[in-house]
């Protein structure tokens, strides 16, 4: 609506100013200006940790589209920004790629107040956003694509395993995390599903920490003695990465064996346990969309391809990492079919459209911006990798709007 | 301190006519940005809306710049801490503008915003009273600033404790406010913080007309601290100021109440960082508790420093100059902008005391 | 040919067990619930050969043919696990799950509960007591009648007292509630709570060994609480110590602090890497990345010192500004070179796990060494100031620095040297901090605010202060966080040093004369 109103203006002005301001229109981009992908990924300060492979992720994805003749015959560019984990700086970045550089589609943010703080911006400018991490849902913006978890993609499957026979019977849930809304959502999630699945209120405790916490001693002592009280406990941690390391060191320097209380992780990947010495953690859990373990022709691929860009063999792939990759690989057919890169057309394309994705299943975009996805348990082995110890059947659609937040109810549709 | 800087000082405030002219040059030409924005795209005088929501946001830098200057420039008060009251200014707006979505947030709550909604809140806390009329809000970003400043300054400023000192309190002050904004308990949004404001005063927020609106806010807002900054220090206030930066003791001893006269001047910079912070949030669209960043506030005391302190002008060169950089290398040199930066403020504190601006005036000073 | 007899034999023998121990076995290669169940079933029926494919299940060793035959592998070779044949075809690794892994630490505490060494009897009667069967009580009783070992015995009597409780009997039962509520573990009182729900008759017995338990778990936990607060407080002290020099000592505000103790972290880990080919010397990396943190971060340290800080002395304020610039040079170069993830740093094995102190008090082995070590590096530094001619110099430059360098001491040196020395201190806290934190470019920046909360509110310039200061700070934290949460009590231990350092501005040590004013 603005978006006509400025145009309208301009057109107005660019009238009343005639030809005489206008001596050469300047070419509309020929057929054969690269098409550009923005990278609005932290490269500095605390997120840098998790977001530059993303970054990598893109660089790698353009090169290899590139190498392959580009798209709709054009060459493909990238634009990389450093917002430096500095969540206004994610706006003005942001802004500044849609509008200096005009870029056709944008990869980027990890963090959910980063999404936050851009969103407003992608909206008024009407651009493309991919954003590749599980979050907390409740949200959809017709600017953004959601190619990570929703919370019934991840924690909703993940809470199911540890009730089940395989997974241990769990009949008493520690909710770990760090203070901020993803956790506090998700934990809100959970707790009414637990309820609704005949665990009371005392059966569950809730703690929140600061990012970086690095002091667990008190925690991790807290969570054996909630285990104490006679009921088969697990610990369901959405503790943001980098705390993790911490926590990790502390549950295995304490004795906490995941065969008496397990704990399963949203937010530790492999890129995480890279950090770690994992022997004391084996058996212990984390639930994502895939895993580098997974065994499937994509992701053979996919780790290839990976290995062959980054030449380190130390370095893993990830679930975000994979989540990237198929959001690319995504835009990329919905511009092949829209045959333009126009935000509109490139939207209407992305509806539907499908990938056979890395994780081995064939994901497809929903009209909620919601990516399908298979829910999967992985247990933490020896050398850092993941033993799948649990697969959903299929991809599951994302439920972006919990049923469990009773709110939602009253939500404002559109 | 030596007492040669005063004397420089003295001096400065009479040479300062070449850099008067570029100052109001500067200003003025601030002031066409958004005029420029509204020619054709492809005119050569064309300017993006992303200029002018940058260059918003750099003046309201320079107001934060302002008043830090007038602290630690003028009176030798260095705070580290002024980034929080930067950050209550904007919080205090912040709460305005989510009063002012109403019904429109996503779970059509009439009157809690939304984040309050899905973390299941049935109330809003008390301290949200009041923050739906925005003259309240405006007063709130200058009193609480102030009055935290007050409490703060009055306990410090009472037992004498100055320099280093001072600075790794406020510090520990701006961490503590972090930590305690970080927390969602506190119903302040924790990380998120607020953000997705629909309007203020009427006018709807995200369009170029609206940030226009606030850039001319921001840049009658910058005139004013700087027209009041320069009546204190040229008034007898500034020459105690002056005194009592270069010679506590003695100006004490003198009869003046020391305490009193830093007191006041720090509260008043203290509101100027609240007012800078007040004219940031609806601009940029997000207030965090990562403002609260003890990093944030050592970046703009370096922005004073860079530009000159102890003269108004340098902290505005400052303010502009190190985040000019810092735009244009985040994108040009993402990897090694950090190497820029960090260089320059090595530099510019071994070879440069007098900042930029130092650069500009007649003789060395020695 | 005589393997062919053997095999001859080994599928002679067992046709009668057949049955039993094959049937059981080929459920090993089914899914997790088969694979349980299948291992339970071999741990009772107590065939010894069962115990090597147990262990190579569950460290990873066990292969399914696809014909079906399970394989043993040992470093490279593969044998059939029945036959012991070897095999030249591979198979697919039998995964195992949280599941199985119980329910192999039960069948290894039957299998292995006589077994001649005495870690596994002890790890056996530990398994035992956590799958706790009836179907144990009575080789429990017998093992017990043999045990010898001060250290299997309790456990074993625990293991046969929950066993007990899961009998039919209620004189059992009794028997055990009394054994469990003698001691003073966490895990007995869990046992009992657990079977209360089912022995509504024992009710008031299991109350009351409950009771019991708590009484004694409320001493430990106090022991354990102060002993985490002494662990954060020795952190905090490793970490404030080396700015207790730089700052406390020689007035300089080096914002880079915090990344001195990263560049020791970081000197961790390439020393451990450096190690890793060599055999002799890789289990020794840690202690040798002390010396090579202090001579990295100290070389840093005079470097800084003499090329930049120095120009500064005198100007603490653009000194804090400068350095907060070097900071973030450091920071991106590390960044560029080791890259922004996290680096692993790997335990040795004596730092790992938990010590059991007397009544049940359980401390995490990293962390006593670290509050160990704490203490080391403050003894040495005070050594250091105190008995040393670098030590005399430097305070003799503190105290007056004209009248030092008439005496024929080069000031400018002993600056260097005693920057040096700070930053050294700081790089051997990287080293600790790399043990139970994260080792990334970003990790002094957690640090740097603490530090000089605990010198300024220890008293600048005084090393007992800063101990004093940083333990006290630690306990006091950890003391608050049950009650108010982990973000609330460091607020309110930050609020607490801004309110003690109004009342007494000079901390608690104050230093007093010239030195102290400035």
């Amino acid at each position: 609506m603005t978006q006509r109103l400025i145009v309208s203006r301009r057109a107005l002005l660019a009238g009343a100013a005639g030809a005489l301001a206008m001596p050469a229109i300047r070419p509309a981009f020929a057929q054969g200006a690269p098409i550009k992908v923005g990278v609005l990924h932290s490269l500095s300060g605390t997120m840098a940790i998790s977001e530059t492979a993303l970054r990598d992720t893109v660089l790698m994805m353009v090169e290899d589209i590139n190498s392959k003749g580009g798209l709709l015959g054009r060459k493909v560019e990238a634009v990389v920004v450093d917002p430096a984990s500095n969540w206004p700086l994610f706006a003005e970045k942001a802004r500044e790629l849609l509008q200096v550089h005009k870029v056709d589609v944008t990869f980027g943010c990890w963090t959910s107040v980063s999404r936050k703080s851009v969103l407003p911006v992608y909206e008024e400018l009407n651009g493309l956003l991919f954003y590749p991490v599980q979050y907390e849902g409740e949200e959809q913006s017709k600017n953004v694509f959601y190619t990570g978890a929703a919370p019934n993609q991840q924690a909703i499957p993940a809470v199911e395993y540890l009730m089940s026979d395989d997974g241990g019977k769990a009949r008493r849930i520690a909710l770990l995390g760090t203070d901020y809304v993803y956790p506090r959502t998700t934990n809100r999630i959970l707790r009414a599903y637990l309820n609704s699945k005949g665990i009371a209120d005392a059966d569950i405790l809730e703690e929140y920490t600061p990012f970086g916490h690095s002091d667990w001693q008190g925690i991790v002592s807290r969570v054996k003695r909630f285990a104490g009280e006679g009921k088969k406990t697990a610990i369901v941690s959405t503790i943001n990465g980098d705390a993790n390391v911490p926590f990790y060191r502390e549950l295995g320097n304490q004795g906490i064996k995941a065969e008496d209380i397990p704990s399963v992780a949203f937010s530790v990947g492999e890129e995480e346990l890279a950090g770690i010495d994992t022997k004391p953690l084996v058996g212990h859990l984390a639930a994502w969309n895939y895993f580098m373990s997974v065994d499937s022709p994509v992701n053979t691929e996919f780790k290839k391809m990976w290995a062959s860009y980054i030449k380190n063999p130390k370095r893993v792939t990830n679930d975000p990492m994979e989540a990237t990759y198929t959001g690319f690989k995504m835009w990329s057919q919905a511009v092949t079919k829209a045959g333009t890169t126009a935000v509109d057309a490139v939207r209407q394309a992305m509806y539907g459209q499908q990938v056979a994705a890395p994780s081995g299943y064939t994901e497809q975009m929903f009209e909620n911006h919601h990516l399908s996805k298979p829910v999967m348990l992985g247990e933490i082995m020896e050398n850092g990798q993941f033993n799948i110890v649990y697969k959903t059947p299929t991809a599951i659609p994302a439920e972006n709007w919990s049923p469990y937040i009773p709110e939602n109810a009253n939500r404002r549709k559109g | 301190m030596s007492a040669s800087l005063s004397i420089q000082n003295r001096l400065r405030l009479g040479q300062g006519a070449l850099l008067r002219g570029l100052l109001l040059l500067g200003l003025a030409a601030l002031a066409l940005l958004p005029v420029l924005n509204r020619l054709p795209p492809d005119s050569a005088l064309y300017v993006s809306d992303f200029v002018v929501s940058v260059s918003g946001k750099w003046v309201c830098y320079a107001i934060l710049a302002l008043a830090i200057d007038l602290a630690w420039g003028y009176a030798g008060i260095l705070s580290l801490g002024h980034g929080a009251f930067f950050a209550l200014g904007g919080y205090a707006i912040g709460m305005h503008l989510m009063r002012l979505i109403g019904p429109r947030g996503v779970y059509g709550h009439p009157v809690l915003p939304d984040f309050m909604v899905f973390l299941g809140w049935t109330e809003l806390p008390w301290y949200w009273q009041g923050f739906q009329f925005f003259p309240f809000a405006l007063l709130m970003a200058l009193v609480v600033p102030g009055l935290l400043a007050g409490v703060v300054g009055y306990l410090a400023f009472r037992s004498r404790i100055t320099g280093v000192y001072l600075s790794i309190i406020t510090q520990a002050m701006t961490y503590a406010l972090m930590l305690a904004f970080f927390r969602n308990d506190m119903g302040f949004g924790g990380n998120n913080g607020f953000t997705d404001f629909k309007e203020l005063l009427g006018m709807p927020l995200n369009t170029p007309g609206a940030r226009a609106a606030l850039f001319y806010a921001a840049l009658v807002a910058l005139g004013g601290s700087l027209l009041l900054c320069r009546h204190i220090t040229r008034s007898k206030l500034g020459r105690v100021l002056l005194a009592v930066r270069d010679a506590e003791s003695r100006v004490r001893f003198l009869g003046y109440d020391t305490t009193r006269v830093k007191l006041s001047v720090f509260v008043l910079s203290a509101m100027l960082a609240g007012l800078a912070g007040a004219l940031y949030v609806p601009l940029i669209g997000i207030i965090n508790p990562g403002e609260f960043s003890p990093g944030n506030s050592i970046e703009a005391v370096v922005w004073v420093a860079v530009g000159g302190r102890g003269t108004l002008a340098g902290a505005l060169v400052g303010a502009f100059s190190v985040n000019a950089i810092k735009t244009w290398l985040t994108s040009f040199a993402p990897d090694l902008w950090l190497f820029v930066l960090g260089g320059l403020f090595v530099a510019v504190t071994l070879f440069l005391p007098r900042g930029l601006v130092g650069l500009l005036q007649k003789g060395d000073g020695r | 040919m005589l393997r062919v007899l053997l095999v001859l034999l080994v599928l002679a023998v067992p046709a009668r067990a057949q049955d039993a121990f094959t049937t059981a076995l080929a459920g090993l290669s089914g899914n997790f619930t088969a694979q349980a169940e299948a291992v339970e079933r071999l741990g009772a029926l107590g065939d010894p050969r069962a115990l090597p494919i147990l262990q190579a299940l569950g460290e990873g060793r066990l292969l399914k043919r696809a014909d079906g035959v399970l394989l043993l592998r040992q470093g490279e070779a593969l044998r059939e696990a029945l036959s012991g044949g070897a095999s030249t075809e591979a198979g697919e690794v039998l995964r195992i799950n949280n599941r199985v892994r119980g329910a192999l630490r039960g069948a290894f505490g039957r299998l292995q509960l006589l077994s001649p060494v005495e870690a596994e009897r002890l790890a056996a009667a530990d398994g035992l007591f956590r799958s706790r069967s009836a179907e144990n009580v009575a080789m429990l009783e017998d093992a017990l009648g043999r045990e010898a070992s001060a250290r299997v015995r309790p456990v074993m009597e625990l293991a046969l007292a929950a066993s007990r409780l899961a009998a039919g009997e209620d004189s059992a039962k009794r028997q055990g509630i009394i054994l469990l509520g003698g001691s003073s573990s966490p895990e007995a009182r869990a046992v009992l709570l657990e079977a209360r729900a089912a022995n509504a008759g024992l009710a008031a017995e299991i109350d009351q060994a409950v009771a019991a338990i708590d009484r004694r778990l409320q001493l430990k936990r106090a022991a354990e609480t102060a002993f985490q607060g002494l662990s954060l407080g020795s952190i905090l002290l490793l970490a404030a110590l080396g700015l207790a020099v730089t700052f406390g000592v020689m007035g300089v505000i080096n914002m880079a602090h915090g990344e001195m103790v990263m560049l020791g972290a970081y000197t961790t880990v390439v020393v451990q890497e450096a190690l890793r080919g060599i055999p002799a010397l890789a289990p020794l990396s840690l202690p040798l990345s002390v010396p090579a943190a202090f001579l990295v971060t100290a070389a840093v340290g005079v470097a800084l010192e003499r090329g930049l800080i120095r120009h500064l002395y005198g100007r603490p304020l653009e000194t804090l500004l400068m350095t907060f610039g070097v900071g973030m040079i450091l920071q991106q170069s590390v960044r560029l070179i080791f890259g922004a993830q996290n680096r692993e740093v790997v335990s040795p094995a004596w730092m790992q796990g938990t010590l059991q102190l007397p009544g049940g008090i359980e401390v995490t082995q990293n962390r006593l060494w670290i509050i160990f070590f704490s203490l080391v590096v403050l003894g040495l530094t005070v050594a250091a100031i105190r008995f040393t001619r670098f030590g005399l110099e430097m305070r003799a430059v503190v105290q007056n620095r004209r009248i030092a360098a008439t005496m024929g001491i080069r000031t400018g040196r002993v600056d260097a040297m005693t920057f040096a020395f700070g930053s050294g201190i700081a790089g051997i806290a990287g080293v600790a901090v790399s043990q139970i934190d994260n080792v990334s470019p970003n990790l002094g920046t957690g640090y740097i605010i603490d530090s000089f909360m605990v010198v300024v509110f220890g008293g600048v310039g005084s090393l007992a202060g800063t101990m004093i200061g940083a333990l006290t700070l630690g306990i006091v934290n950890k003391m608050l966080e049950p009650w108010a949460g982990a973000v609330l009590a460091k607020i309110a231990v930050l609020v607490g040093i801004m309110l003690f350092i109004q009342r007494r501005p000079k901390g608690l040590f104050a230093l007093k004369g010239r030195a102290a004013e400035q």
